[in-house]
C-alpha cells in the first residue's frame, strides 16, 4: 500500500481500575499491570495532522500520549491484545469519525484499529504470559503478541500490525452440479459447496436428502443447474432455523403439525372465546407480538435464544443477540419503540473446571463455564445498556447440561402508536411493488456466514467460526431512533423487517411475499472491505441491518433524513409482483428462483414418536439437620442472589421502572417487574418468565404446565391482571431427530393448548432452538456428547390500570399475618429440594388450571384493594425458600409455623421443600384479617405466623430452625459475591 | 416560556426523560440532533438552556463523551460560547457531564472555557453500575441546587469516577464548585466507601459547576427520580404512609428542584 502507520499509544497516569481487577484476577502469577489504549492507523497523516489526531483521542488530564515511540517504564513482558482481521472493531469505527469529522474528510474503512497493551511486572515466563492471554481473548476473534522487555527494547517497542482484511479470491458464481450420486448430495448437505478456489467445502447447507432432491427436481424442470448463491440462499431459508420445521411437519396422527394444532390453535381458540374482550392485536405473523396497552397504544413482545453463538464466542453472541432481538420490536408492524430488554441464561456451574473439545486430542477446546457466563453476561450489559433499553427483568439457571451449550435468551418489548399518523394501522404493512429494496444500517463482510444452517445442527469440529458476529449497538441506535421517532410517523416506507438470520437472503425474500417479488443488484450493497463472493454478500448475517420497502416518491426525503442522522442508506433493487426472485450482479443474472419454490418448495415429512422413558423411581428422604439443609439449597446456584447481574444492566433509563429486578432493602432478586411505559399514564406492563427443565426427566407435560403457571403466578404476584396477559414461548431442545426427543416436545406443546387456553393467556409469539447438543471428546478422549434437558422457557406479559396497585416481595412491618395460599402437595419431583440430595424423583407438580385461574382472579382483586403488604409466588425451593427471600428482601425476620399450611399430611420437609404450584405468601395489615379471611373463603389458605424483627423461626410444632436474617441474607449473597 | 434544548443523537438515549422533566417544570424543551446545529437548521442562540442527556453517546468509544464532545467542538464551539456567554444555563447528566468534563466546560476562576481541569475514570470496579444513591449539596453557587440538601436517585455508569490533580481540588473546593458529594442516607459523607460511593470518586464528587454556578454536570440521574414511584422504597413508604393514613407526595421534590430552578432562573 506505501501508506505510512502510525502508533498512537496512550497511558494512564494512575493504574486504571483495569489493570487492578486482572492484577486481582491473575492474583496466583503475582503480577503488577499497567493498561495502554493503541490506535494503528494506516494513512499518508502528516506529523501535524497525527498529533491532532492523538489529541482528540485522550484526556490530558488523566493521560499522556506517545506516537510511534516506546514506553520508558520498567516492566517484564509486553501483552498486546487486538481483534483478528475482519472482527467487529467499534473503538477504530469511532476514532475514524473523530478523525474524519476533524479534517472533514472520509479516509475509509479498515484505516484504523484499536488494541490494547498490557505492561506486566513480575516473576513470569513467556509461558505463563501466554497463559494469561488466553484467559483473556478469544483465539476465534482475536488475537495476542507477546514481547520480552529486552525485545521491546530492541525493536523500539511492539510491531506494526494492520490487521486488514485482504481477500485475493475473484467474485465467481458457481455452478453447483446436482446430477451426481445421492452420496455425493448428502455431503453437500452436511459440508457444504466445494469452492473451486480453495478446493475446500464452504461450510454446513444444513439440507438432507429429501430437500436435495426436491432442489434436484425444480432445477430439471428448469433446464439448468443451480448457482451457488440460489442453493446457498435456499438452505437459508428452508433451514430449521427459518422454516421451523419440526413444529410445522406432521407428527403421528397431528396431520398439521404441532405448531397449528397445540400453539396457533390455542390462541385461536382463546380468541373466539373472548370475542370482544380479546386483546390481541397481533399473533405470530411479525417479528413480535402485539397486544393492547389502551385505546392508542399496543405493547409488542418477542424472545429469541442465541445458543450456537454465545457457545462459540459468549460476548459476541450474547451482545448479537439482544441487539438482534431489539431489531425484532424495531422490525414490528412500521417500527416499535423498544422499551425493556429481559435475559435468561441456562449455563453449566461455574465452578466446573473441566475442559471439553470439539476436536479429538485436546484439540479445539470449549471455554469454560465460567468464560461462558462471564462473556455473556457481560455481552447483553453492552448491548443493553449502550442502546439505552433497561433491563428490569431476568433469571439464570444452573445445570451441567447446559455445559455443552448454554441456553442465552433474550427479548425485549416494544411500544407503538396503533395508528400511525396516516391512520393507518401501525401493524398492517406491504411492501408494494414498484417500491425501492433499501438496507440501512451496518456493512456486509464475512460474519456470520451460515449462521442459520449451523444453528441447525449439532455442534461439533466443523463448527464454522465466521459464525461469530460481535455487534455495534450504537450503528442499531442511530436508525432505531431514525426509524421509530421520525421516519415512522412521517410515513416514509411501506414495510421494514430486520436483517436477522440468512441475512439478505431471508429479509428480502421473506418481505417480497407481500408484493410477489424482487430484483436485486448485489454490487450496490456496500461491504466492509472489498472481495466478498457474490453469494456471502447475499447470505452474510452482518449485524445492525434492517431492510425496508420505500416508495419511490419518498426515497429522496428518506435517503436526506437518514444521512442526517448518521445512517448509511442504499438502494439495492426493486420489489415487483413477477412472482421471481432475481439478483444481478454487475448486469449479470447470477440468481432466478420462483418465488413459490423458494419459500414453499420443501417436501413435506412426517415424524414419528416413541414415548420418552421418563424417572420413575421417588427416593425414601431422610432429613438429619433442617439448619444445614435449609442453608444449602437457600445458597444453591438456582435460589441465591444473582445481584451481580441486575445491577450491571441499567433497568433505570427512560424512566419507567416500576417494580425493580432488586426488591426491598435487602435486595433481593425478584420474579417479576412492572414497568410504566408512559411517564402520562398510570398504566403498566408486568412481566415475568419461567422454566422448570428438570421436570423434563419425569414429564414433559408438567414442565410446560409449570412454567406457565409459575409465569402467570408471578405476574399475579406482584399485581397483574390474568385477564389482560398473554404468553410467550420458547422451546429449546435437543436431539430433535430422535423420536423419544420428539414424544417429549409433543407432550409439552400438548401442555401448552390445555393450560393456556383455560388460563386464557394467548401464546403471541414464540421461537423455537431445536439441537441443543454437544458433541466432542472429555480430557482422556472419551467421545461425549452433552444434550441440555428440554427447556420450555415461559414469558409472561400483561397490562394493569393503576401501578400504584402493585406489590413487593420484601416483608414491611414486623407484627404482619404471614399466610400461605394454595395446597402443599407430595411434589418433589425435580425440586430443588431434590437436586441438593442428589435425587431427580417421579412426582410431578400438577397444575389445576381452573382452581389456579379463580385464585388470580381473586388475587387480583385483593391486590387492587392494597390488601397485601407483601405477597410472593412460591417458587424453586417452596414454601421456605420463598418466605427466607421475603425476610431478607424486607431485612425482617418471622415466627412461622409451617404444619399450619395447608398440606395433604405431608412430612414437614415436603411441606417446607414441595414446589406445588398455584401458591403464594402473604403478610397482610392485622387490622385486615377479617377481611383478608372472609374474602378468601372459597380458597385454601392457612394462618402461619407473625413478621418478626430479625429472628428467623421455623416450627413443625416445635422449632426447627432458629436463624436470623443476616445470616439468612450472608447464604442468600455468598455464592457470587466475587462475580 | 422558557426554552431547552435537549441534545441528542449519535447514542444518547435519555432525551425524552430529561424533556419530560424539564417540561412538567414550566418549560418547553425541545430535542435536537446534533446535525441539525451543525446544518443551521437549528441554533443554540434560539434556546435559554441546553442539556446534554446521559446515554452512550459513540457507544463510550474512545473515552465516555469524548467523540461527542470533538464533534461539538468542531462544528459548535463558537456557538456554545456565545451561549455561556450570555448567561444562560447548561446541565449535564452521567454522560452528558462526560460530554461536557471532555469539552473543559467546567471553569475554574484560573482556567478558560474549553481547558480540561479534571477527568471522570472508570468505576473503580471496573463494570457499570446501576443502583440508587443520595447526595448531599454541598453548594451554595449552583444555580440548579437551591434548597436542596440530600437527594436521592439512581446512578447508571461505567465510567463515574471522578477524578483531577490536587491543586484542581483545592481550586473546586475554595471557589464552592462541588456541587454534589455521595452520602448515607443522613448526609453524612460516603468516605470513598462502596457502595454509598458508587464508583470510587475522589473526595465523594458526585458533580460540580464551573465557576459562575450556571453551568452544572453531575453523574447521577435527577430526570428518573421525579416521581416517588420510580424510588425503590415505594412500596415500604406507600405500606408505612397508609397505616398511619397518609398518602405520599407525587414528587420526589429534591430532583424536581433541579429542574424548576433551571426554568425559575429566567422568571
Amino acid at each position: 500500500m506505501g501508506e505510512k502507520i502510525f502508533r498512537i499509544e496512550i497511558d494512564s497516569k494512575e493504574k486504571n481500575s483495569e489493570a487492578k481487577i486482572l492484577e486481582k484476577k491473575f492474583k496466583d502469577y503475582n503480577i503488577s499491570l499497567d493498561i495502554s489504549k493503541v490506535y494503528t492507523i494506516q494513512y499518508d497523516f502528516s506529523e501535524k495532522q497525527i498529533e491532532k489526531i492523538a489529541n482528540s483521542l485522550y484526556s490530558p488530564v488523566a493521560e499522556t500520549v506517545r506516537i510511534n515511540s516506546p514506553h520508558d517504564i520498567e516492566f517484564d513482558w509486553a501483552l498486546e491484545l487486538g481483534f483478528l482481521p475482519g472482527v467487529t472493531d467499534n473503538v477504530a469505527h469511532t476514532a475514524t469519525e473523530i478523525i474524519d469529522d476533524l479534517f472533514k474528510i472520509n479516509i475509509g474503512l479498515s484505516k484504523v484499529f484499536s488494541s490494547k497493551l498490557l505492561f506486566i511486572k513480575g516473576d513470569i515466563n513467556r509461558g505463563d504470559v501466554e497463559k494469561i492471554s488466553h484467559e483473556l481473548i478469544n483465539v476465534l476473534i482475536e488475537r495476542f503478541h507477546i514481547k520480552s522487555y529486552e525485545e521491546y527494547f530492541k525493536d523500539e517497542g511492539m510491531d506494526y500490525i494492520v490487521p486488514r482484511v485482504n481477500l485475493h479470491q475473484s467474485q465467481d458464481v458457481v455452478e453447483v452440479d446436482l446430477n451426481v450420486s445421492d452420496e455425493k448430495l448428502m455431503e453437500l448437505g452436511k459440508k457444504g459447496i466445494l469452492d473451486p478456489q480453495t478446493n475446500k467445502r464452504r461450510g454446513p447447507l444444513a439440507l438432507d436428502l429429501d430437500y436435495l432432491h426436491a432442489i434436484q427436481d425444480y432445477y430439471k424442470k428448469e433446464g439448468r443447474n443451480p448457482t451457488d448463491i440460489e442453493l446457498e440462499s435456499i438452505a437459508q431459508t428452508w433451514s430449521e432455523h427459518c422454516k421451523h420445521t419440526i413444529f410445522a411437519t406432521e407428527m403421528d396422527d397431528i396431520s398439521e403439525g404441532i405448531f397449528s394444532r397445540y400453539i396457533k390453535g390455542s390462541t385461536n381458540k382463546i380468541r373466539k372465546d373472548l370475542g370482544d374482550k380479546d386483546f390481541c392485536l397481533s399473533v405470530f405473523k411479525d417479528n413480535s407480538g402485539g397486544i393492547i396497552f389502551d385505546d392508542e397504544f399496543m405493547v409488542t413482545d418477542k424472545v429469541e435464544t442465541h445458543n450456537s453463538p454465545s457457545a462459540l464466542d459468549p460476548f459476541g453472541g450474547a451482545i448479537t443477540g439482544i441487539v438482534g432481538v431489539n431489531r425484532d420490536t424495531i422490525g414490528f408492524g412500521l417500527g416499535a419503540l423498544p422499551i425493556v430488554n429481559k435475559y435468561g441464561y441456562c449455563f453449566g456451574r461455574p465452578e466446573d473446571t473441566r475442559i471439553i473439545y470439539r476436536g479429538k486430542n485436546k484439540t479445539n477446546p470449549s471455554l469454560s463455564s465460567r468464560r461462558i457466563l462471564d462473556g455473556v453476561i457481560y455481552g447483553v450489559n453492552v448491548g443493553g445498556n449502550c442502546s439505552g433499553i433497561p433491563t428490569p427483568q431476568g433469571f439464570v439457571f444452573f445445570d451441567d447440561h447446559y455445559k455443552g451449550k448454554p441456553l442465552v435468551f433474550v427479548g425485549t418489548v416494544g411500544l407503538i402508536p396503533r395508528k400511525i399518523s396516516n391512520g393507518e394501522l401501525s401493524h398492517e404493512k406491504e411492501a408494494q411493488p414498484g417500491d425501492n429494496v433499501v438496507m440501512i444500517g451496518g456493512r456486509v463482510g464475512k460474519d456470520g456466514i451460515h449462521g442459520a444452517t449451523f444453528s441447525s445442527e449439532e455442534m461439533d469440529e466443523g463448527s464454522p467460526a465466521t459464525a461469530v458476529q460481535i455487534g455495534d449497538p450504537i450503528t442499531q441506535k442511530k436508525f432505531s431512533d431514525a426509524l421509530v421517532k421520525e421516519a415512522r410517523d412521517r410515513g416514509l416506507y411501506n414495510s421494514l423487517t430486520d436483517n436477522g438470520a440468512g441475512g439478505l437472503s431471508c429479509s428480502v425474500a421473506e418481505m417480497a411475499k407481500e408484493c410477489g417479488g424482487f430484483v436485486v443488484d448485489l454490487e450496490k450493497v456496500p461491504l466492509k472491505y472489498p472481495g466478498l463472493q457474490p453469494w456471502e454478500t447475499w447470505i452474510s448475517e452482518s449485524q445492525e441491518r434492517m431492510t425496508l420497502a420505500v416508495p419511490e416518491d419518498k426515497l429522496n426525503e428518506f435517503v436526506d433524513l437518514m444521512e442526517s442522522r448518521g445512517v448509511e442508506t442504499s438502494i439495492i433493487g426493486k420489489f415487483n409482483d413477477t412472482n421471481r426472485a432475481i439478483v444481478r450482479f454487475n448486469g449479470k443474472e447470477i440468481f432466478n428462483l420462483d418465488m413459490d419454490f423458494l419459500h414453499d418448495g420443501l417436501p413435506e415429512r412426517k415424524l414419528k414418536t416413541k414415548p420418552y422413558p421418563y424417572n420413575k423411581k421417588e427416593p425414601k428422604i431422610v432429613i438429619d439437620d433442617h439448619t444445614e439443609l435449609f442453608e444449602e439449597i437457600l445458597g444453591n446456584h438456582n435460589n441465591c442472589s444473582y445481584e451481580f447481574i441486575s445491577r450491571q444492566y441499567d433497568h433505570e433509563v427512560q424512566n419507567n421502572s416500576i417494580i425493580k429486578p432488586l426488591q426491598g432493602k435487602g435486595r433481593v432478586n425478584g420474579t417479576a417487574s412492572v414497568v410504566r411505559p408512559l411517564a402520562k399514564s398510570k398504566k403498566g406492563i408486568v412481566m415475568s418468565q419461567s422454566l422448570y427443565p428438570r421436570l423434563s426427566e419425569i414429564s414433559c407435560y408438567d414442565m410446560a404446565a409449570c412454567a406457565i403457571d409459575t409465569s402467570i403466578r408471578n405476574c399475579v404476584a406482584v399485581g397483574g391482571n390474568i385477564n389482560h396477559l398473554a404468553l410467550l414461548d420458547n422451546f429449546c431442545w435437543c436431539s430433535s431427530g430422535e423420536s423419544e426427543r420428539l414424544a417429549q416436545l409433543k407432550d409439552a406443546a400438548k401442555a401448552c393448548y390445555d393450560y393456556t387456553t383455560i388460563y386464557k393467556t394467548p401464546l403471541i409469539s414464540g421461537k423455537d432452538s431445536m439441537y441443543n447438543d454437544f458433541k466432542g471428546f472429555d480430557e482422556n478422549n472419551n467421545p461425549i456428547k452433552i444434550s441440555v434437558l428440554p427447556t420450555l422457557m415461559i414469558s409472561s406479559i400483561g397490562v394493569i390500570d393503576d401501578i400504584h396497585k402493585t406489590t413487593t416481595t420484601d416483608l414491611k412491618v414486623p407484627g404482619d399475618i404471614i399466610y400461605v395460599i394454595g395446597m402443599t402437595k407430595d411434589e418433589c419431583g425435580g425440586s430443588e429440594f431434590y437436586y441438593a440430595l442428589k435425587e431427580i424423583g417421579s412426582k410431578s407438580p400438577k397444575v389445576n388450571a381452573k382452581k389456579a385461574r379463580e385464585l388470580y382472579e381473586k388475587m387480583y382483586e385483593l391486590n387492587q384493594k392494597g390488601m397485601f403488604s407483601s405477597c410472593s409466588s412460591v417458587g424453586p425451593g417452596g414454601l421456605i425458600i420463598t418466605l427466607a427471600k421475603m425476610a431478607i428482601g424486607g431485612q425482617l425476620g418471622v415466627e412461622v409455623d409451617f404444619s399450619k399450611a395447608p398440606n395433604e399430611d405431608l412430612p414437614i420437609e415436603k411441606i417446607l421443600y414441595s414446589e406445588s404450584q398455584s401458591r403464594f405468601i402473604v403478610t397482610i395489615d392485622p387490622t385486615n384479617k377479617e377481611e383478608f379471611e372472609s374474602e378468601m373463603k372459597d380458597f385454601v389458605f392457612g394462618e402461619i405466623g407473625l413478621v418478626k424483627n430479625e429472628e428467623f423461626v421455623i416450627k413443625n410444632n416445635k422449632e426447627i430452625i432458629n436463624s436470623n436474617v443476616k445470616k439468612l441474607e450472608e447464604v442468600y449473597k455468598e455464592r457470587f459475591k466475587d462475580y | 416560556m422558557v426554552r431547552v434544548l435537549i441534545m441528542s443523537g449519535y447514542g444518547i438515549n435519555c432525551e425524552k426523560e430529561s424533556a419530560h422533566a424539564f417540561n412538567i417544570a414550566g418549560a418547553d424543551s425541545e430535542i435536537v440532533h446534533i446535525n441539525d446545529l451543525i446544518s443551521k437548521k437549528k441554533k443554540l442562540a434560539d434556546y435559554d438552556i441546553i442539556m446534554f442527556p446521559g446515554g452512550f453517546s459513540y457507544g463510550d468509544d474512545t473515552g465516555s463523551g469524548n467523540a461527542f464532545a470533538n464533534k461539538l467542538r468542531n462544528h459548535l464551539w463558537d456557538d456554545l460560547l456565545e451561549f455561556i456567554k450570555s448567561e444562560k444555563l447548561i446541565l449535564g447528566v452521567c454522560n452528558g457531564f462526560q460530554i461536557m468534563t471532555h469539552l473543559g466546560l467546567f471553569s475554574l476562576p484560573s482556567t478558560d472555557y474549553g481547558q480540561r481541569v479534571h477527568s471522570i475514570r472508570w468505576n473503580n470496579q471496573n463494570r457499570y453500575e446501576c443502583r440508587w444513591v443520595h447526595l448531599k449539596n454541598n453548594n451554595s453557587k449552583c444555580v440548579f441546587t437551591k434548597g436542596v440538601d440530600v437527594t436521592h436517585l439512581p446512578v447508571a455508569h461505567g465510567e463515574g469516577r471522578f477524578f483531577c490533580d490536587e491543586k484542581v481540588l483545592e481550586e473546586l473546593e475554595k471557589n464552592n464548585q462541588i456541587v454534589f458529594t455521595y452520602c448515607d442516607e443522613k448526609g453524612n459523607p460516603a468516605n470513598g466507601v462502596f457502595p454509598i460511593n458508587p464508583n470510587g470518586a475522589m473526595r465523594d464528587i458526585a458533580g460540580i459547576c464551573d465557576s459562575t454556578g450556571r453551568i452544572m454536570g453531575m453523574m447521577p440521574h435527577p430526570e428518573r427520580a421525579i416521581y416517588s414511584v420510580n424510588e425503590p422504597e415505594f412500596h415500604l413508604k406507600k405500606e408505612i404512609s397508609k397505616r398511619k393514613n397518609n398518602n405520599i407526595d407525587e414528587f420526589i421534590e429534591t430532583n424536581f428542584n433541579i429542574f424548576k430552578n433551571a426554568v425559575n432562573y429566567f422568571k
